[in-house]
């Protein structure tokens, strides 16, 4: 205990986060923890670019036109912003209940269930919701102690509760969900052009040269147009095909998750609630719409330490300098057995981490 | 003993850790209301824990307000597309230096809400918890009971709520 008062670094709260993520940048970069994929997308970016632009885009730019290494430039740079993007941001992560709030749920589950026999499973943890005129079923989420909104889903991965949750995407290192489902979509847009137009151009380039030197010769003497062109054809199936899907998922507003789980197909007369039954419309909310801000506040610091299990409230109670949320409390007479102890108030946070020892012996002189 | 400084080292200076002070005798949860589609709305079901603590109206008008700021925030329009769109046109390197329409209301919201509890809720041993700390998820409301009358429904945890809370009060007294 005595180390912890002599450490005066402040804790923030990402430190803190019970999924399993990795921070960098104290908190400000959040990923998944399996990163060898990530990696992988980056290096197969980063070489097919630098050797386009190393020996393609010289060539094309003298050749044909200087505005191409211009747009690749430009398709380069989205890419890799949105990518990052993608990867970096909280993909909108709900947070655990705290002990009240889950105490609170299971009371509410309890009432609702009413005596189950011993020895008889208990009736599984659903919620109805009316949503647009349509039932949708909110499942309790045993790891987050919540009743998952809509559209959210665990992510056994990352193990947290992720809303509007898409799928988990290795290839990015992140859950794609409502906060970062547009920078995925854009990511893969940009990516498909990306491929499209580098593959398009390496063609254009070994047509040239064929006419110089011939085909097998161009080959011989650009051995990086032949990795690129090898790269850019399997790529270019794969990413295209999956900006096809989800330009078809955006414009019906619907999930990844929802759709293989099939949860709008019309069965039962069940119609996606979420969708404006616009095309237009749908597309310019996923893409352009408000987006919330993280609700994680990595960067906040701590102000609770989870010391004492069972009586939390009143372990982290701290003697606190406002005058207005004092005034229904001081008209009881309790307080007289307290002797005056002089604190100055504390503007803010970092400024009472600096301010331990008096702090410390405030308390002190409190309790005795 | 030695545990408190810790604590104390990472208080903040706010009205729900300033609440502690008190006895805590319990935690009303208002749930998100679902009813309009994902966006953030919450019920106005009034609670009947709050029913001798304070107002039906005065309640609803609060949960009126925060609906209404949320729907603001998430209003989905021609100013709300041209934010989405401009972020985009940047490659949302522009939201490393503005702030956002949601995040000016999320403030605006916070800043309402502290207004509310040192008006209305804290008068009457109550406080609201910024949703956004919540996860979005509930309103939570905390019951507080003067410590005098408290003895019945603090379970056990009289000691520490009295040394403790004592130092709130004491120097608050200044």
């Amino acid at each position: 205990m005595s180390v912890m008062m002599v450490r005066k670094k402040v804790t923030r709260k990402w430190e803190k986060l019970p999924g399993k993520n990795t921070f960098c940048c104290d908190g400000r970069v959040m990923m998944a923890r399996q990163k060898g994929i990530f990696y992988l997308t980056l290096i197969l970016i980063l070489a097919t670019c630098s050797l386009f632009f190393a020996f393609e885009c010289r060539y094309l730019a003298v050749h044909l036109s200087p505005a191409i290494p211009v747009f690749a430039a430009v398709l380069f740079l989205f890419s890799m912003a949105t990518l990052l993007r993608t990867s970096f941001s909280d993909p909108g992560v709900i947070p655990r209940a705290l002990p009240d709030e889950a105490a609170f749920i299971e009371m509410e589950i309890e009432a609702a269930n009413g005596n189950v026999p011993q020895g008889q499973r208990p009736p599984p943890r659903i919620k109805n919701v009316q949503i647009n005129n349509q039932i949708v079923k909110l499942k309790y989420c045993y790891t987050c102690k919540i009743f998952r909104p809509p559209r959210a889903s665990h992510c056994s991965i990352c193990d947290n509760c992720v809303e509007r949750f898409d799928h988990h995407c290795p290839w990015v290192g992140n859950c794609v969900g409502k906060r970062n489902y547009r920078y995925f979509y854009l990511f893969i847009l940009s990516l498909s052009l990306l491929t499209i137009y580098i593959f398009a151009f390496n063609i254009v380039y070994v047509a040239l040269n064929t006419f110089q030197v011939g085909f097998l010769n161009t080959l011989k003497e650009s051995p990086g147009t032949v990795l690129e062109v090898f790269i850019c054809f399997f790529t270019l199936w794969s990413v295209v095909g999956l900006t096809g899907f989800h330009t078809f998922l955006v414009s019906l507003n619907q999930t990844t998750n929802e759709d293989i789980k099939g949860s709008w197909t019309g069965k039962n007369r069940v119609q996606n609630p979420y969708s404006h039954g616009n095309l237009v419309k749908n597309c310019c909310e996923v893409i352009c719409g408000p987006v919330q801000p993280s609700v994680l506040d990595r960067r906040g610091i701590m102000q609770e330490q989870l010391g004492h299990p069972g009586q939390p409230e009143h372990v982290n109670s701290t003697p606190q300098q406002d005058p207005v949320a004092a005034a229904p409390l001081m008209s009881n007479g309790s307080n007289e057995n307290v002797q005056p102890k002089e604190e100055k108030p504390q503007p803010n946070t970092m400024e009472m981490s600096v301010q331990v020892p008096k702090d410390a012996n405030g308390t002190k002189d409190v309790e005795k | 003993m030695w545990g408190k400084p810790a604590v104390m080292r990472t208080q903040m200076h706010n009205l729900q850790e300033l609440r502690r002070s008190a006895s805590l005798a319990s935690k009303v949860f208002i749930q998100r209301d679902y009813s309009e589609g994902t966006m953030c709305q919450f019920q106005m079901k009034f609670p009947p824990e709050l029913d001798s603590r304070i107002e039906k109206q005065l309640f609803e008008e609060t949960v009126k307000t925060l609906n209404a700021f949320y729907k603001e925030a998430e209003k989905i329009g021609g100013s709300s597309y041209l934010e989405g769109c401009l972020a985009c046109a940047t490659a949302y390197f522009i939201f490393l230096c503005m702030e956002t329409h949601y995040e000016k209301v999320l403030k605006k919201i916070s800043k309402y809400i502290q207004e509310q509890n040192e008006k209305i809720y804290a008068p009457r041993g109550l406080l609201i918890t910024d949703p956004v700390e919540r996860g979005m998820r509930v309103i939570e409301i905390s019951i507080y009971e003067d410590r005098c009358s408290s003895g019945s429904s603090s379970s056990g945890s009289s000691s520490s709520t009295s040394s403790v809370g004592g130092g709130g009060v004491a120097s608050r007294a200044r």
